[in-house]
């Protein structure tokens, strides 16, 4: 852009005056809202002196001596101490531009808008914000919040020795990663945890997927009768709440009175199973009920797009003299997985975070000698007990945070290729 | 071998694996309903079909004396609804903005949901215990649906915003010239072509409440403020089997109500996550 030559220089008195928002404002003869950006600045400072005094020097030190001093909530309150100061800079921000803008339109000799005017454009640019901020507030305080406590509480010392009132929190910086990759137990137990997590994540959602591909290639074969009841049963896995099928199959696996072992095995003439007391086979019976009860979605997607697929396409393959199976492998299985493919990956970050059929199932469980997870813990359920059972509060939050990097990671690389993405309108 | 005989071959094959599936499906179906009008507490006496059978683990159930298996249904369609409610208000106006208006910081916000909503909100749920116990928000129904609300807004935004995206906008332009306010373009003209979507919106923030069990095992602490998955699972692991045919009956009792609602909506299910899934 070539240099413009201003007789008068507002714009930059009006900034400057803007150092304290409202005076710019005044300065550009719209008083109304000078006055009102001045109240605001005031009662701003007013308010939160207190909270943004405390809270920032709590979020640094922690407190420093004990009966005084609560670590923890010191941290909660610098984390809202910052909030508030993220949206005072913005507002601080806004009255910058805000003067500059206007003064810049007096330089140029343009009319300002009047107060009536500013009340329009009020209320037509600021409706969206207006009607979103319910939502996002609520939001703030019970997603974004809690994300910003645990990864601060990643970098402290928070577990049973060091717990608030009575002994006092402390910055550790990075000690808790290096522990979890470093300290023998804690190394051998993160990995084994880590490496469950991503079988079963694999096995038990390919499982499903490949169950569900099947059978609803199978359905839809044109000569199948009674298609509707069919459906109907295979889906009512997914109709019965998964928490009440999980408890089910709990007591049917049970050891000594289950139905598998007793009526099943049993009738087989096979010696019991120690389903619930041996990792694998704990394991084993994780993956087989996750099977039974992720399977009926994919059939149910499946189904929707194999009724989509016009049937000229399946005439004119055999026209051609393709086989069945030809046509299985060249038209079905591309148009499905294309069409399913997003919702795909969606199955497996749903597993690697599939806290409940883990937990109550078997708790984690069975125990494992020598460490501090249970033999079929994943990720989210370690975290679970390690927070709730032994207090490990910052370990818990590290691995909380490693998690959360590896959902966000293959969440990204999903959804850059999802054609939404490209669309820049629809973004 | 003869086109006809291959026929014969693959639709027998066909019914085979349909006959075994209705037998993996149906096995464990029957025999929770099996034991639940078994005599007796324990687990080692139920079988699919009961010899004695009996009313009596229902009635106990229903006894508010010995079970608190009410209060909990209670809780559990009392913090849906609610959930329910919430959400969709909330989600019609976060996506309803995203997709008519052009604003400071919507794309920001739109890559924040899209985030946030790939991370479970029980991640954090160290933090949501703390805050629960700071605000003295623990062990109350108030806290428990606030949690769910705002978990529920970044995914549903995005679904909801993929659907109001494909409304045509010239109908709110048009509006807009006839002399129509802000208000007035969403609640009469956007939001009744809306209602597939919304409808959807409404059965997942239903439904999510219901089968969570992390959220409400943190934070609900006392018998009488548990969710049905809370107390069932108290039921089944205060002493495993020991309580099991009450357990069977108060599960029987949750999954026919659900799993018929589900049944009669599964086709919005479905639509609403492959929508979802694809434009999301």
């Amino acid at each position: 852009m070539k240099a413009k030559s201003y007789q008068t220089n507002h714009r930059k008195i009006a900034t400057a005056l803007s150092m304290i928002p409202g005076l710019g404002q005044l300065y550009n003869k719209q008083y109304l809202k000078g006055t009102a950006f001045l109240v605001l600045t005031g009662a701003f400072f007013g308010v939160f002196k207190d909270l943004l005094n405390m809270g920032l020097w709590g979020l640094f030190t922690l407190g420093e001596q004990t009966p005084r001093d609560h670590s923890i909530f010191l941290l909660v309150e610098g984390i809202l101490a910052l909030i508030v100061l993220i949206f005072g800079i913005g507002f601080y921000l806004f009255s910058l531009n805000d003067a500059y803008k206007n003064g810049l339109k007096r330089d140029t000799g343009e009319r300002l808008s009047t107060v009536k005017e500013q009340y329009n454009n009020l209320i037509d640019n600021g409706f969206p914000y207006l009607i979103m901020s319910p939502g996002f507030l609520l939001l703030i305080f019970v997603v974004v919040f809690p994300i910003i406590f645990v990864v601060l509480l990643a970098f402290t010392n928070y577990d049973l020795y060091h717990s608030p009132p009575a002994k006092l929190v402390d910055w550790v910086g990075l000690k808790n990663f290096f522990d979890l990759f470093q300290l023998e137990s804690w190394r051998q137990t993160f990995f084994s945890v880590l490496s469950w997590t991503i079988i079963w994540t694999f096995v038990a959602t390919t499982f499903q997927v490949a169950l569900g591909m099947f059978l609803a290639i199978l359905v839809n074969q044109k000569d199948v009768k009674g298609k509707a009841i069919i459906r109907t049963v295979f889906i009512l896995p997914w109709a019965v709440p998964a928490f009440v099928s999980i408890l089910v199959f709990a007591g049917m696996f049970n050891e000594s009175f289950g139905a598998i072992n007793r009526d099943i095995l049993g009738f087989f003439g096979i010696a019991n199973i120690p389903w619930m007391t041996e990792a694998v086979y704990t394991k084993i019976a994780l993956i087989m009920i996750q099977t039974w009860l992720g399977f009926p979605f994919i059939f149910a997607m499946v189904t929707g797009v194999l009724q989509s697929i016009p049937e000229e396409l399946y005439e004119a393959a055999t026209v051609d003299g393709a086989t069945t199976f030809q046509k299985l492998k060249n038209i079905t299985l591309p148009l499905v997985l294309f069409a399913t493919a997003p919702i795909l990956i969606t199955q497996y970050t749903f597993n690697f975070n599939n806290f409940n059929i883990i937990y109550l199932f078997n708790g984690g469980g069975p125990a494992m000698p020598g460490a501090n997870a249970g033999g079929t813990d994943i990720l989210i359920s370690w975290i679970y007990s390690l927070t709730m059972t032994s207090a490990q509060y910052s370990k818990a939050a590290a691995i909380t945070m490693l998690l959360s990097l590896i959902v966000i990671g293959v969440a990204l690389w999903q959804f850059k290729r999802t054609k939404s993405f490209q669309e820049e309108d629809m973004m | 071998m003869s086109i006809k005989g291959q026929k014969y071959l693959r639709l027998t094959g066909t019914y085979l694996i349909i006959i075994v599936m209705f037998a993996i499906i149906f096995y464990p179906l029957l025999w929770i309903v099996g034991s639940s009008f078994n005599p007796g507490q324990s687990l080692s006496g139920s079988s699919i079909i009961p010899k004695n059978a009996t009313l009596d683990h229902y009635k106990e159930l229903f006894d508010t004396n010995q079970s608190a298996y009410l209060l909990w249904y209670w809780n559990s369609l009392k913090i849906s609804v609610l959930t329910m409610v919430f959400t969709v208000i909330l989600v019609s106006f976060t996506a309803y903005s995203f997709s008519r208006y052009r604003f400071i910081g919507r794309k920001n916000s739109l890559m924040t949901f899209l985030i946030l909503q790939m991370i479970p909100n029980f991640a954090a749920l160290i933090a949501i215990f703390i805050l629960a116990l700071l605000t003295g928000l623990l062990d109350t129904h108030l806290g428990l649906i606030l949690v769910y609300v705002g978990g529920a807004i970044p995914m549903n935004t995005w679904l909801m915003k993929g659907y109001l995206d494909t409304i045509p906008k010239e109908l709110d332009e048009s509006a807009k010239m006839d002399g129509a306010g802000h208000l007035r373009i969403f609640f009469q003209i956007v939001m009744p072509l809306a209602t597939p979507i919304i409808a959807v919106v409404a059965l997942f923030a239903f439904i999510a409440p219901f089968g969570d069990f992390i959220l409400a095992r943190v934070l609900l602490r006392s018998e009488e403020k548990y969710t049905l998955a809370v107390g069932l699972y108290d039921l089944v692991a205060k002493q495993f089997g020991a309580e099991f045919t009450t357990f069977a009956a108060g599960a029987v009792l949750i999954a026919v109500p659900i799993a018929i609602l589900f049944l009669s909506f599964q086709k919005y299910f479905v639509s609403g996550l492959t929508a979802g899934g694809t434009k999301g």
